[in-house]
């Protein structure tokens, strides 16, 4: 009998080893390797922590040894920065930066931030940024496989469940996925915010990522439930800007995707440090 | 070890990892893409052979070269050529670049939690027939470009096309009035990786490095500093 467990696990099976040889292929799923505490030596060689610490509580000499732990990882995983997703009574509005690090090094400054699930759903990326396109990725194949089987389109709530509780079941990995569910459905627009911890909120609006205090401060004190659309759109600009300015992890392209009943657009996609300027000129121009 | 303060000292773990240096870049233009590496492999202080391949021609409109730890080096490659085959055996075609480039990142990211050691770059024509480049990091993040460098040199090389391919920071040329055409994206590469041979102790002496077009690709080697 298949419970909603094994069917997810043979999905991910079978999406990660495309076909199987007899025993010397097949896999059951992401490998491990054979050593008595894998996690904590996956964890010792990629760093990839986020950035909101469980150890903040505790004395300075323990959270030097984690930085140290950070700084000898060999391999430095790129990690996503800037999101932030509202809806509002128009629909849902989506905006990312586009920089990914490595360690100091810029790695790539034109990185897709925002994942398309289906036609209605995006899905954003922070954190690691191949554990995000990974899961992302196999939710967008999750979705398509309901949608055949059921002959309705899944909704936000039902695909955020599905991601959640995939990760969830990866908890203490070392994964890291801080990821938002952004969508147009039956109830409306709908935003939920997935964790690799296991968390899965809801909320009118949500910012992720080392720039997301900076995005919060312009993104709070804009936000209403009815703002025009334009305004909603340039709101989710001005905070991602605000938020590359600030913060040196983030930069790039500001890209701005807006969600309605027919679906998922992109609005925009400027340069980081031109839009700066050109808010500079129109503020002179105010006054 | 437990001090009385409570703190663990951590005496030297042994990894299985080691870097063996090396650079890579890829070039991509609008019907062609260029993709070189150098072939030193390095250990610590010691050159362990001036000769060791870090480029694999998967068909004949798509390539990948490597950089970081020569036996995941050989151990990908050696899969991704293995997986090359069966497709092509299954489907009676060769792989497309896209395919291609997608499947290296699900090799990486199923290894997720005990890494390949290798920095890729995949170049090749896509079914358009347009020059497309594909970088990784070690785990399988995927992003089609224009032009990429890993390994010891990246840091040196990637500004150079930063300047060069994308025109950036440049007051003297209008992005539409420039075109790369592929005898400036060759010498260019073989420049780029020349000057990162000058300065970075674990890049030099011989240089593979292809040209890749709707007629197939084409191999070339050159010499660089063998200091």
């Amino acid at each position: 009998m298949f419970t909603l467990g094994s069917v997810l696990d043979n999905e991910l099976k079978s999406s990660v080893e495309d076909f199987s040889f007899e025993t010397e292929f097949s896999t059951n799923q992401l490998m491990l390797p054979n050593i008595e505490k894998p996690f904590e030596f996956a964890q010792s060689i990629i760093s990839l922590e986020k950035d909101l610490d469980e150890n903040d509580n505790q004395p300075m000499f323990h959270q030097q040894k984690k930085e140290e732990r950070k700084e000898r990882a060999l391999i430095k995983g790129s990690k996503g920065t800037t999101t932030l997703a509202f809806i509002y009574e128009k629909g849902t509005v989506v905006a990312v930066d586009s920089r990914a690090t490595s360690g100091q090094y810029i790695a790539s400054q034109s990185v897709q931030k925002v994942v398309p699930v289906n036609q209605y759903m995006l899905g954003t990326l922070a954190g690691g940024a191949a554990d995000c396109q990974f899961f992302l990725g196999h939710l967008g194949r999750i979705c398509n496989l309901y949608e055949l089987r059921n002959n309705e389109k899944i909704s936000v709530a039902a695909a955020s469940k599905l991601l959640n509780n995939i990760l969830y079941s990866y908890r203490n990995y070392g994964l890291s996925v801080g990821s938002m569910i952004c969508g147009y459905d039956t109830r409306g627009p709908q935003l939920y915010y997935i964790d690799s911890d296991g968390s899965r909120l809801k909320n009118s609006l949500f910012s992720v990522g080392s720039g997301s205090p900076f995005a919060y401060g312009v993104l709070d004190a804009g936000y209403r439930w009815d703002l025009s659309k334009e305004d909603a759109i340039d709101l989710g600009r001005r905070a991602i800007c605000a938020a590359t300015f600030k913060d040196s992890y983030s930069g790039g392209t500001v890209k701005v995707y807006h969600i309605d009943e027919n679906g998922w657009v992109k609005i925009s996609d400027d340069d980081a440090s031109e839009l700066w300027y050109r808010y500079e000129e129109k503020e002179k121009k105010n006054k | 070890m437990e001090t009385y303060l409570g703190e663990k000292q951590q005496a030297s773990q042994w990894s299985p990892y080691i870097n063996n240096g090396g650079s890579c870049l890829a070039v991509a233009g609008e019907d062609f893409a260029v993709i070189a590496s150098d072939t030193r492999m390095s250990l610590g202080y010691s050159i362990k052979t001036r000769y060791s391949t870090k480029y694999l021609k998967i068909t004949e409109k798509c390539s990948i070269v490597s950089s970081g730890m020569q036996a995941d080096i050989f151990t990908l490659h050696k899969v991704l050529k293995s997986r090359a085959q069966i497709y092509e055996q299954k489907h009676g075609k060769p792989m497309s670049t896209d395919a291609v480039a997608k499947l290296v990142s699900r090799l990486l990211y199923y290894r997720r939690f005990f890494p390949y050691y290798t920095f890729n770059i995949v170049a090749g024509i896509d079914d358009e027939g347009v020059g497309c480049v594909f970088s990784y990091d070690a785990i399988g993040t995927l992003e089609r470009v224009k032009y990429s460098a890993s390994g010891s040199g990246s840091s040196l090389i990637e500004p150079v096309l930063d300047n060069q391919v994308a025109l950036k920071n440049r007051n003297d040329i209008k992005k539409e009035d420039y075109k790369l055409t592929k005898e400036n994206a060759i010498d260019l590469v073989k420049d780029a990786i020349t000057s990162a041979g000058e300065r970075d102790i674990y890049t030099g002496d011989f240089v593979e490095i292809s040209i890749i077009d709707i007629n197939g690709t084409h191999e070339d080697k050159f010499e660089l500093r063998f200091d």
